[in-house]
């Protein structure tokens, strides 16, 4: 049995050239492959660099060349990263994100998840919500004048950064012995997952204020903030559910037979284990709900997208959307892929040795 | 020695369990003294495992009472952790926490619900390594050590709580034979240090050695109780001996 399993090892990492060739099937494959990349490749070169204009980023510049009109992403970069935010105010918005980037490049070293994490964590948004905001000092920035790369960011940040701790009360909750809280658990989540996110969005945007008075409306932003909270906590709880189930019964015996309280057998043996388990699926939540920040743009919030949109209004561009949509689209992916690379690295730490 | 020691660690009158229409235990009387080694054994089914989980209420039992050090289990939530402090148990798959070390194993609960110092809790579970003999696998995972050794560091997490009675469900009967002996050792160890036990095992030879006293249960009810000379070499009844044929053979 293991000398067959070492064969099939050996057998499934040859060596480059083999994969390459190594089969009718797999030289067939290379061959369309490269086939296609000589297609594709040399316009596509053409179209991004040979071809294209990047300085002086001028309209001008543009409609000189018959490739990708990069000087309108040179010209307008910080109305695309931050949206109608005013112009003179601009140092600020770009704070935030150095801020919020750099911490959460700072925290995904496992080394920095201290209590004191959290506490810059509630600085940073403090710190953002003013410089964003002002008062105190700056100039204040409505909401509705906000977007951008902050607004994905501190709607990704505090959506995900407190749906995730909610999301593990609700799992619990679900799968509590009491029955009224467990009630309101398996209510709450499953209303919110069976509404699309776009619906929430419009209801606590449109409808809350018909039924709230103004006083105690929140603004938009917040409303749309809340609702994304909401509907992580919803999804990630039954992720977090998902994790619990695969944690043998044996487990909670035997914390249980020790004395361990609650809170102190679920804090210190049942979750550590059970968000191991899910990692993957957690991953896959939250990149789904970076991306799902763009909804926001429905409820007249300018997130990238939206922001991005804007600045392809100027007349004196012919509106060079593909550059623009591939700009915004770098940005996403940065952000993705950065995270899901960050949980790969989580998952390969936090395995269990075996023997 | 003192009045403590007429008290017995663990009285349960009259106890019932009833999974849904099934009924798992019936009627159970014990009394298990200070210093006391029960041996519990009967035929798969008979309600051994139900027996000593409701001790420490991981089942609850419907009917009768359990005291534990005179005080009644199963009332209160605050009692309960309290009464569990004093019951240390030893599951037959082993169950340490996959993703702590060794050390973490045994440290965890003293920390945490005794409220050690780690200093204090690190040493008291180095000591208790040291007994069962694997003091340098301390900062290994339970997934890198063999069978036998995860079920000795199992004991060790137990004792860390300082227990007035430690219950084992069968203890050696996931384990390749090569490792029963490493772990009955380890056990007989704690039995000469005067250690209160509930052993369910078919160990038939640990019986003998340890045992003051050996149960046998059927059906929920406790069939017989004897010394192990007894018990072996006179049974009172037929089931007794139709099982001990079966075991011994
Ligand atoms: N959680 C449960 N739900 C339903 N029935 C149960 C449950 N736990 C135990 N039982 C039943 O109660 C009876 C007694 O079980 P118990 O585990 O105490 O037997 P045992 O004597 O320990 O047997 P074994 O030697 O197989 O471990 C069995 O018939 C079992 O099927
Ligand atoms: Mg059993």
């Amino acid at each position: 049995m293991m000398a067959r399993a070492r064969i099939v090892t050996m057998a499934g990492t040859p060596s480059l050239a083999r994969r390459l060739v190594g089969s009718p099937g797999n030289a067939l494959i290379t061959l369309l492959l490269a086939a296609s990349m000589v297609v594709i490749l040399p316009p596509l070169v053409r179209w991004a660099i040979t071809d294209a204009a990047l300085f002086p980023a001028v309209p001008e510049s543009c409609r000189a060349v018959s490739g990708a009109c990069w000087s309108f992403i040179v010209a307008k970069h910080s109305q695309i990263l931050f949206g109608i935010y005013p112009d003179a105010q601009r140092w600020r918005p770009l704070v935030v994100c150095v801020i919020l980037l750099g911490l959460l490049v700072f925290s995904v070293r496992p080394r920095a998840w201290q209590p004191r994490l959290a506490i810059a964590w509630f600085a940073a948004l403090g710190l953002s919500w003013w410089l964003m905001a002002g008062g105190a000092g700056l100039v204040p920035v409505g909401s509705d004048l906000w977007g951008g790369l902050p607004v994905t960011l501190i709607l990704t940040v505090v959506a995900i950064g407190l749906g995730f701790p909610t999301g593990v009360l609700l799992a619990l909750a679900r799968r509590s012995t009491l029955p009224v809280i467990r009630l309101l658990a398996t209510l709450f989540i499953e209303t919110t997952r069976a509404l699309p996110l776009l619906s929430i969005l419009f209801i606590a945007s449109i409808m809350l204020p018909l039924l709230l008075p103004e006083e105690i409306l929140p603004d938009k932003f917040f409303r749309a903030l809340i609702a994304l909270y909401l509907f992580a906590s919803a999804y990630l709880a039954e992720v977090v559910r998902g994790g619990l189930q695969a944690i043998p019964r044996g487990q909670y015996e035997a914390g249980e037979a020790l004395g361990l309280p609650y809170w102190q057998l679920h804090l210190k043996i049942i979750l550590p284990q059970a968000i191991v388990v899910v990692i993957p699926a957690l991953t896959n939540t939250v990149i789904v709900m970076i991306k799902n920040t763009s909804l926001v743009l429905v409820v007249g919030l300018f997130d990238l997208i939206s922001s991005g949109k804007a600045a392809l209004a100027d007349p004196a561009w012919s509106s060079p959307s593909i550059e623009t949509y591939l700009f915004i689209t770098l940005i996403y992916f940065l952000l993705c892929f950065g995270f899901s690379r960050f949980a790969d690295r989580l998952e390969r730490r936090t395995k269990v040795p075996t023997k | 020695m003192n009045e403590s020691n007429q008290v017995p660690v663990v009285t349960l009158s009259n106890v019932e369990k009833h999974f849904g229409a099934f009924q798992a235990l019936r009627s159970v009387n014990l009394e298990v003294a200070r210093g006391e080694r029960i041996v519990i054994c009967g035929p798969s089914g008979s309600g051994k495992s139900t027996l000593i989980r409701c001790i420490n209420q991981l089942e609850r039992h419907e009917a009768g009472d359990i005291l534990v050090n005179g005080r009644k289990v199963g009332s209160e939530p605050k009692q309960l952790e309290a009464i569990r402090r004093e019951v240390g148990m030893v599951f037959q798959s082993f169950n340490l926490f996959p993703h702590l070390t060794i050390l973490e194993n045994c440290t965890l609960a003293p920390i945490w619900v005794r409220k050690l110092s780690k200093r204090e809790a690190d040493e008291k579970a180095m000591a208790l390594l040291e007994r069962v003999r694997i003091p340098d696998q301390a900062h290994k995972k339970p997934g890198q050590l063999s069978g036998g050794q995860q079920q000795r560091v199992a004991i060790a997490r137990a004792l860390c709580m300082e227990p007035s009675i430690m219950l084992f469900d069968e203890p050696t009967s996931a384990l390749d034979p090569e490792m029963v002996k490493e772990v009955l050792d380890v056990m007989l160890g704690l039995a000469e240090d005067g250690m209160t036990m509930l052993v369910v095992t078919h160990e038939m030879g640990f019986a003998r050695q340890a045992a003051d006293r050996i149960i046998f249960m059927d059906e929920g009810r406790i069939l017989e109780s004897a010394t192990p000379e007894k018990f072996f070499a006179d049974p009172e009844h037929e089931r007794t001996r139709a099982f001990l044929s079966q075991i011994l053979h």
